[in-house]
């Protein structure tokens, strides 16, 4: 029970990772692997924000504020030129954006571990089970998070706009739709749920480090290609649906160390059976 | 009211257009027929920004478009129904009529806009709630210009509406332009059943392999021997 509750919460984190993937996948039609290092930004955001007043509610704004600049900037800066250019020069470009970010991290904060406290929580029992409350804050967080995102997506002019870019860029325009505006858009709620995620993964491994953004960020575009990239939904039950995986393997001692690899091989399997993902629709070629 | 003054538009080294110019007085049905590969769907993209022209100037109610970004083009009172209709196939009919408004704030000019267009197209209405995606080919041709018609346009370009639909559709769809005409949106038509477009339109241009060959009535072009031989197949 604890750990199905640790796998959901875990689940949700990279959940709104893998939503930054997905939405700017499926309206900007690119691989933004910077991504993962948003969260790391983010994570370096809130240490320095609590060095310097300690209050954690002034940490999580800045961290939300610094991400969502952030993702606006580099979207501005290294992706717009390219709009229109190979997708594998963006493609590349985003691996640039992704070590330029951790090398600058590593400039000023060193490449050691660094500890980041942004609450003590205690644990709470449920039943029989012991339960952390970060664990029970971050499902909550998660999931009321991701329910506003559907209901902006599917009830504002904005977001229907979204929902018009991803699937004809060119009768969006015919709308009268700023496709320009909607990419700034998108990549702003990304990195800002980037942000989110970073606070809800300090506060259950307190530290942070220039790649701390890596492996949270591959599981999350694992997620995100396993409900179906371009997906929202999708991206939600994938990243849940690793999170569970990852935690009920991790409490079987036989099965604890090749946990990574299941999660990989789960992809692998989805991918051979449908290849466009849980959520994902076959999409017709356009001419 | 539209001027099109001796555009050429390149696809790398083709040249695609290659010089054309032509006019859309207001109130008019003009009708732009041509073979396949003649340029028509070219030259619609290039009068709402979706290509630039190499050259040459696109003027519309006095003011120059050819540097107009495409998502002004519809805020200046043109809308455009695309060849292939390019309705959101994953939103409902509702949402997409909503988007075709996307440029209005007013809700009540909203609300009037879409009372004429189920107006004009019932068949919308009753399928309000339905994916686009569902729909048969001829509502998503409906839906298509209900979307445009739905920013209340001042010209209204339409690319290839009989495109793969029924001969009972294709005068339905002939007739809805006409009415849309009589209500006061100004035309441009273009066209591969030269027949059909010949009969509703004021005036026609002919264009050939990037160039405008023959130009005039409509219905004088109807009963032009090199028009009857080469598009009418009589």
């Amino acid at each position: 029970m604890s750990t199905f509750i640790d796998g959901l919460s875990l689940g949700s984190i990279y959940a709104l990772i893998a939503l930054g993937y997905t939405m700017v996948y499926g309206i900007a039609k690119m691989l933004n692997f910077a991504h993962g290092d948003i969260i790391m930004v983010g994570a370096y955001a809130i240490l320095t924000t609590l060095n310097l007043c300690g209050n954690p509610i002034v940490a999580i704004v800045a961290s939300v504020v610094v991400c969502t600049l952030l993702g606006v900037v580099t979207e501005k800066l290294a992706y717009r030129p390219l709009r229109g250019a190979s997708p594998l020069a963006v493609l590349i470009t985003a691996i640039g954006v992704s070590y330029f970010l951790q090398s600058i991290a590593q400039l000023i904060y060193g490449a050691k571990n660094r500890p980041v406290t942004i609450a003590t929580f205690s644990a709470v029992a449920i039943g029989n089970a012991k339960i952390n409350i970060a664990t029970i804050i971050s499902l909550i967080a998660g999931a009321i998070i991701m329910a506003a995102l559907t209901v902006f997506i599917k009830k504002t002019r904005t977001g229907r706009a979204m929902l018009a870019v991803s699937e004809d860029r060119g009768a969006a325009l015919l709308m009268g739709i700023n496709v320009n505006r909607i990419i700034t858009i998108t990549f702003a709620i990304g990195s800002a749920l980037a942000a989110f995620a970073s606070v809800f993964y300090l506060m259950q491994i307190p530290s942070t480090n220039p790649t701390l953004g890596s492996m949270p960020g591959i599981k999350a575009f694992t997620a995100a290609v396993i409900g179906g990239i371009g997906s929202v939904s999708g991206a939600m039950i994938g990243g849940v649906l690793l999170g569970v995986i990852e935690k009920i393997a991790l409490s079987v001692p036989a099965l604890a160390p090749y946990t990574t690899a299941l999660e990989f091989a789960l992809l692998i399997i989805i991918l051979l059976v449908k290849p466009t993902g849980l959520m994902g629709k076959q999409r017709r070629e356009k001419v | 009211m539209l001027k099109v003054e001796n555009i050429e538009v390149c696809y790398g080294f083709i040249k695609a257009i290659k010089g054309v110019s032509f006019e859309v007085k207001q109130g008019e049905i003009i009708a732009l027929i041509g073979s396949n590969g003649a340029g028509k769907t070219t030259i619609l993209h290039t009068i709402t920004g979706l290509i630039s022209p190499k050259s040459g100037k696109i003027i519309f109610e006095g003011k120059d478009l050819t540097k107009t970004p495409a998502h002004k083009i519809l805020g200046m009172g043109m809308a455009h129904v695309p060849e292939g209709r390019r309705i959101f196939q994953e939103l409902t009919v509702f949402e997409n009529l909503k988007l075709g408004a996307y440029i209005l704030r007013d809700k009540k000019q909203i609300e009037k806009n879409l009372e004429y267009v189920y107006e004009h197209f019932p068949r919308l209405k009753e399928r309000k709630n339905q994916l686009a995606g569902t729909l048969s080919g001829g509502e998503q041709q409906m839906l298509a210009m209900g979307r445009a018609l739905m920013s209340n346009p001042k010209i209204i370009l339409m690319d290839e509406p009989s495109m793969g639909l029924s001969p009972i559709l294709v005068s339905e769809i002939f007739q809805i332009i006409k009415e849309v005409s009589y209500d006061g949106t100004t035309v441009l038509l273009v066209e591969q059943n030269a027949k059909k477009a010949l009969t509703i339109a004021d005036r026609a241009y002919v264009l050939e392999t990037g160039n405008i060959t023959l130009s005039g009535n409509a219905k004088e072009l109807l009963n032009d021997d090199r028009i009857k031989k080469a598009y009418l197949g009589e």
